[in-house]
């Protein structure tokens, strides 16, 4: 479970986060959803260490984390798959695997986790992660390393973002498929019907405040009909 | 196990006197040496270094040629040239393990040639060490010169990783019709050391091809240069990449040339230079690496 009391964050004089308060617990998969420059991004890397807010506090199972680096929050349980995966020149697939699960993991098991997420496991493996792959192959790499960590918090930024539609539809499986197994939380910024739909809950957030949060059933038409942000669902 | 045995698994392996045929050079003199029914290794005589011949048609044969110098203030020049006869394939491993303990400076200059037949296959690995405490420097000047015929390809990589207070590397390659050329360097400094490295290859045949890549990590107080000169005398294609990172202190100066002389050449460059991006770091922080380790992790990937 994490939760997040009183988060600020300002940058420019502009107020990015506004006081958030959000409580996510286990075996629950959350959709944050809202138009673009709400604070979605902002959100997730202050969940992740990448950001430190100005004020507020992040509870880890109960453990104050708000101090902590990206690594030990990393070490701690949290997992978080980058917008824009990072290329990097001459680290492979199967090295970032196998920092991701701090072992010296095999090559069949590499590839079981590029297999979740609909990569032809072989083809890749010793690949780079460099310029060579296309933003989906990456994408569905960046999903690989956060699912090998089994994390207890998995954070994805938008993970459709940059992706063709026939990437999607496979992305699309792997989150069903955290929706029913997935022991620990799930926390995925998203604009997709399909993905909203996935949801045991959606957050809607708007100008860095929690406009609305709750359970898809009761959510998703007004979230859908109302919001600028769904004409991009919409479409 | 000894100094010498040491710096010979530096730079060539466990297997050194597994190869087919192998010549073991410490000091200044040939310590060791074995031939075999198709290489065949032969004392210059009019000055110092080695000939080594490889049969026409051989299938695979592998060769090892490693240098040694623990002697403080000894300056080894080498003359040692390859002829790879058509129709030929080889894997020749050499290398400079230099060892000082002393005041005064060590250096190696090995010039080696390559005289590769039509469809000759060589793949040329070289790796240089230093170890030793002593104020002396150790220095190594390689230069290596390839005559390539029709249709022969070459791959060369060469890896230097710490040590070597002083090194200026220069390849120069001439290409025929159909010939490829591989070039792979890896060089990382740190303290003051200083390492430069020059390129010059003329493609002269159609449909020849060079790639060069030279990727350098400068840490400390450490310089290098990297200047690379590409010259496009027929329809051929040749890509040079250069990349450097920065630690510290470190230089990297890149200096391109590409000159291409016939209308079908196609000669391409690529430079960049600069610190580890951020974004790497942190992606791997994500991970659960600590700055350090990604830092680690990021250079170790780099220089693989």
């Amino acid at each position: 479970m994490i939760e997040l009391k009183n988060i600020c964050f300002t940058r420019n004089k502009k107020k990015i986060l506004d006081n958030i308060n959000l409580t996510l617990e286990d075996e629950k998969f959350y959709c944050l959803t809202g138009p673009n420059g709400s604070g979605k991004s902002t959100l997730a890397k202050i969940m992740a260490g990448i950001e430190k807010p100005d004020s507020g506090q992040i509870l880890l199972n109960g453990v104050d984390i708000t101090e902590k680096s990206i690594d030990e929050r990393a070490n701690m349980g949290i997992g978080f798959a980058f917008q824009q995966p990072v290329r990097f020149k001459g680290i492979t697939v199967y090295d970032l695997l196998k920092f991701a699960t701090k072992k010296e993991i095999n090559k069949k098991e590499a590839c079981e986790y590029l297999s979740k997420v609909g990569l032809c496991a072989l083809e890749y493996v010793d690949r780079e992660v460099n310029n060579s792959l296309s933003g989906g192959e990456l994408k569905r790499i960046e999903i690989a390393t956060v699912i090998a960590r089994n994390p207890s918090v998995a954070i994805f930024d938008e993970p459709e973002a940059g992706i063709d539609l026939w990437s999607f539809q496979n992305l699309n499986t792997v989150f069903k498929e955290l929706e029913a197994n997935y022991k620990g939380v799930t926390f995925v910024i998203s604009h997709q019907e399909r993905i909203l739909d996935i949801a045991d809950e959606i957050i809607l957030l708007k100008q860095g405040k929690i406009v609305t949060c709750g359970k898809k059933e009761d959510m998703l038409d007004s979230i859908l009909e109302s919001s600028k942000c769904c004409k991009k669902v919409k479409e | 196990m000894n100094t010498t045995e040491q710096l010979l698994e530096e730079v060539v392996g466990k297997k050194v006197r597994e190869a087919d045929a192998f010549n073991i050079r410490i000091d200044g003199k040939c310590a060791e040496r074995k031939e075999s029914p198709y290489v065949k290794i032969i004392t210059k005589k009019e000055k110092s270094g080695i000939d080594v011949h490889v049969k026409e048609d051989t299938k695979l044969a592998f060769v090892h040629i490693p240098v040694i110098i623990t002697e403080s203030g000894l300056t080894d020049v080498v003359y040692n040239d390859f002829y790879i006869e058509k129709n030929s394939n080889v894997i020749i491993i050499a290398g400079c393990g230099i060892h000082n303990e002393h005041q005064k400076n060590s250096e190696h200059d090995g010039i080696h040639r390559f005289f590769l037949g039509e469809n000759a296959k060589v793949k040329y690995i070289e790796k240089h060490y230093g170890s030793g405490s002593g104020d002396g420097k150790k220095i190594l000047n390689p230069t290596t010169e390839i005559y390539m015929e029709p249709n022969s390809s070459m791959t060369m990589e060469t890896v230097q990783i710490k040590g070597v207070d002083d090194t200026l590397r220069v390849t120069k390659a001439t290409l025929d019709k159909n010939c490829t050329l591989v070039i792979n360097e890896k060089i990382l400094t740190n303290q003051k050391q200083q390492a430069k490295t020059e390129f010059l290859v003329e493609i002269n045949g159609d449909n020849a091809s060079t790639h060069v890549t030279s990727r350098s990590v400068a840490t400390e107080e450490s310089y290098q240069e990297f200047k690379s000169n590409i010259i496009g005398n027929a329809k051929c294609y040749a890509h040079v990449e250069c990349d450097g990172i920065l630690k510290e202190k470190g230089q990297v100066k890149a200096v391109p040339e590409i000159f291409a002389k016939n209308i079908d050449a196609n000669l391409i460059h690529e430079a960049a230079i600069g610190k580890i991006a951020g974004e790497q770091l942190l992606k791997l922080m994500s991970l659960g690496l600590s700055e350090k380790e990604a830092e680690d992790a990021i250079i170790k990937g780099f220089l693989k």
